[in-house]
């Protein structure tokens, strides 16, 4: 299998510390690590979406555990990202109550209209599209997940206007 | 029209702020039980109240309480599971993201029965708005002075936090998400011993769902015994129930717990009956891990009674002819649904989510999905109905956690009723290439075709 290395710029501002300690102070000082996945959500939003080895070490030294606790975790949960993703991803819930809502076709219209395949970035690394299991929304399908919210009722329509909104700059994908 | 008590209040405008939600009686449990009641009486209310675990087992929740470990004199926890994740069910996440006031309650209510001093609510990573929404509601809760030391200056001391998970169906699992919490892969863990004499950090925790919390500030208010006396016999209280699918008005309601199926499904009032009116072929009333049901079984039980939103109603007839309300995720699927399809779909799911750790779930959901997939792609082989009924009897029973029945169950339930329309798949392959087949030719119209051919 082909590997390649991204490199990764580690940035750990002041705000993004600041709010490091306040989730650490959510638990015991002797279970410092139990802030591990929360702690990893903002470290991953801070950093392009995607943890490289060295910010996972990192994460590793602030919370007083060793690597592997990190990587083992990172690579249990879906939502953490061990390479770069497209900077707007585009998450289709693919369970039944999106099929029955007909997700299927709205993922290979996206697909098509963006001229990627699920799970590759565009070039210009703006979207990536994957498929998703069921994000509980079941009742306002077909759905995705963008950044922190979901868009609900989707339609062709509503894709087409995603992609120019992601394009102007016009999305809000963190809550911070 | 069914009395609501979780839900009453949902469309005051403003009811999501602390301000908007004390005016209309809020925190007024935590007033009563912190002032005039001792925890044990706040458990002999929730025990007498009949309340059931609203995540989809339905244990007594009270019954639950009383089994924390108070003796040991370690810390007690109480966790809110909020990992809402099973496929068609989305009611918790509207609880919390337009009354997020009423969960911060109970779990001050409930902590307070539980001696809990440090509590914590888990949510799914992939709801991260409502996570913030309930960071903001236990910050304002805080400032008013229901949260912290010395609560109403009773001497009770309570933390709250709110917890993130990062996309992992297993964590709603109490003990994998306890893993979770404590920074861990989502393992569940052998039981016992049960968590509520090792749960969190081995400390006595219970963990419940938030609707079930959310029952409690009511049940503390207007006593237990006004509580069971709403629903119908074992099935005490109201539910909420998420409906979608191929129903008219998809979304969240709040149903007393006896209400007919067919009132549910057909009323204006809930479901408004079917969409683009197609006949209906099936539907899953508990959440994806329960055993679908052929329309001709879903208004009325094998012996002929109504069927009725409860969870004794719902099983009537065991896994033959029965279900489950499970978690109260209610998928309705239409006449152009496919069930092999649709079973694929949630194979897929089991497979994707399973934590790997026990071999039968493990691999057997990796098989399930692979024998579903062919036969759903037109390369489907006489003998694999019966391969997927011995995959799915050596997973159930065979794993430490229950996915591994969830994953096994909707399979032989979709076999046990619609065996026809999988022999269809496996002997009409060119019939079935399309993923729309039935869209564009309803099962029921080709029928015919599967009794015709003599194997």
């Amino acid at each position: 299998m082909e590997r390649t290395y991204h490199k990764q710029e580690i940035n750990m501002t002041e705000a993004l510390i600041t709010r490091i300690n306040e989730l650490i102070s959510h638990y015991p000082e002797d279970k410092r690590k139990s802030a591990l996945l929360p702690v990893l959500h903002e470290v991953q939003d801070a950093h392009e979406n995607w943890l490289s080895i060295e910010l996972m070490d990192k994460v590793a030294e602030i919370l007083l555990i060793k690597p592997i606790e990190v990587y083992e975790v990172v690579s249990f949960y879906t939502m953490y990202n061990q390479k770069p993703s497209g900077k707007y991803m585009f998450e289709f819930c693919q369970t039944s109550p999106c099929c029955l809502n007909g997700v299927e076709d709205l993922m290979d219209y996206t697909c098509e209209k963006l001229g990627v395949k699920v799970g590759e970035p565009t070039p210009d690394g703006l979207f990536e599209v994957r498929g998703v299991e069921c994000l509980g929304a079941c009742g306002y399908a077909p759905i995705m997940q963008l950044g922190d919210f979901y868009k609900e009722h989707l339609t062709a329509a509503k894709i087409d206007q995603l992609i120019v909104d992601c394009k102007d700059n016009k999305i809000v994908l963190h809550d911070k | 029209m069914s009395q609501k008590i979780l839900l009453d209040k949902i469309n005051v405008p403003g009811i999501k702020t602390y301000e908007v939600y004390r005016q209309n009686g809020g925190y007024a449990s935590v007033e009563k039980a912190l002032k005039t009641l001792t925890p044990d009486e706040v458990v002999e209310e929730v025990k007498t109240s009949g309340l059931r675990g609203r995540g989809g087992a339905g244990f007594p929740a009270g019954m639950k309480w009383s089994f924390i470990d108070k003796k040991s004199g370690k810390p007690r926890h109480l966790v809110c599971n909020a990992d809402e994740s099973e496929p068609g069910t989305f009611k918790d996440r509207y609880l919390m993201e337009f009354i997020p006031h009423l969960l911060i309650e109970g779990m001050i209510t409930s902590s307070y029965a539980l001696g809990a001093n440090l509590s914590y609510i888990y949510i799914r990573g992939e709801y991260m708005w409502v996570y913030k929404i309930l960071e903001r509601a236990i910050n304002e809760a805080k400032a008013a002075g229901f949260l912290g030391k010395n609560i109403l200056g009773s001497g009770y001391d309570l933390e709250l936090y709110v917890h993130c998970g990062a996309g992992a169906y297993i964590c709603g699992e109490e003990t994998a998400l306890i893993e979770s919490l404590e920074g861990k892969r989502g393992n569940p863990r052998i039981k016992p011993p049960f968590p509520a004499i090792s749960g969190l950090w081995s400390n006595p925790t219970v963990v419940n769902n938030v609707e079930t919390i959310a029952a409690v500030p009511w049940i503390v208010n207007n006593s237990g015994a006004e509580y069971a006396k709403i629903g119908i016999g074992r099935s005490t209280g109201t539910k909420l129930i998420s409906a979608s699918g191929h129903v008219k008005n998809p979304g969240v309601y709040e149903i007393e717990l006896g209400l007919s199926v067919y009132e549910f499904m057909n009323s204006d009032e809930y479901l408004g009956g079917m969409s683009s009116d197609r006949p209906l072929k099936a539907f899953v009333p508990g959440g994806s891990s329960v055993p679908v049901l052929p329309a001709h079984l879903i208004y009325k039980t094998a012996a002929g009674e109504d069927r009725l939103m409860s969870y004794e109603s719902l099983s009537d007839g065991g896994f033959a002819t029965g279900s489950m309300l499970g978690s109260g995720g209610f998928i309705v699927y239409n006449d152009t649904s496919c069930i092999v399809r649709n079973t694929w779909n949630f194979s897929r799911f089991y497979h994707h989510e399973s934590c790997g750790q026990c071999s039968p779930c493990r691999e057997g959901t990796g098989w399930m999905e692979k024998v579903l997939h062919r036969i759903e792609n037109g390369h489907g082989r006489e003998e694999d109905i019966d391969l997927l009924l011995s995959i799915q009897s050596k997973i159930e029973g065979n794993t430490i956690c229950p996915l591994g029945d969830a994953a096994a169950w909707p399979v032989a339930a979709a076999i046990r009723h619609f065996r026809d329309e999988f022999e269809y798949h496996i002997r009409f392959p060119e019939k079935i290439k399309n993923r729309d087949h039935f869209i564009t030719e309803p099962f029921e119209k080709v029928k015919y075709l599967v009794s015709k051919v003599i194997v």
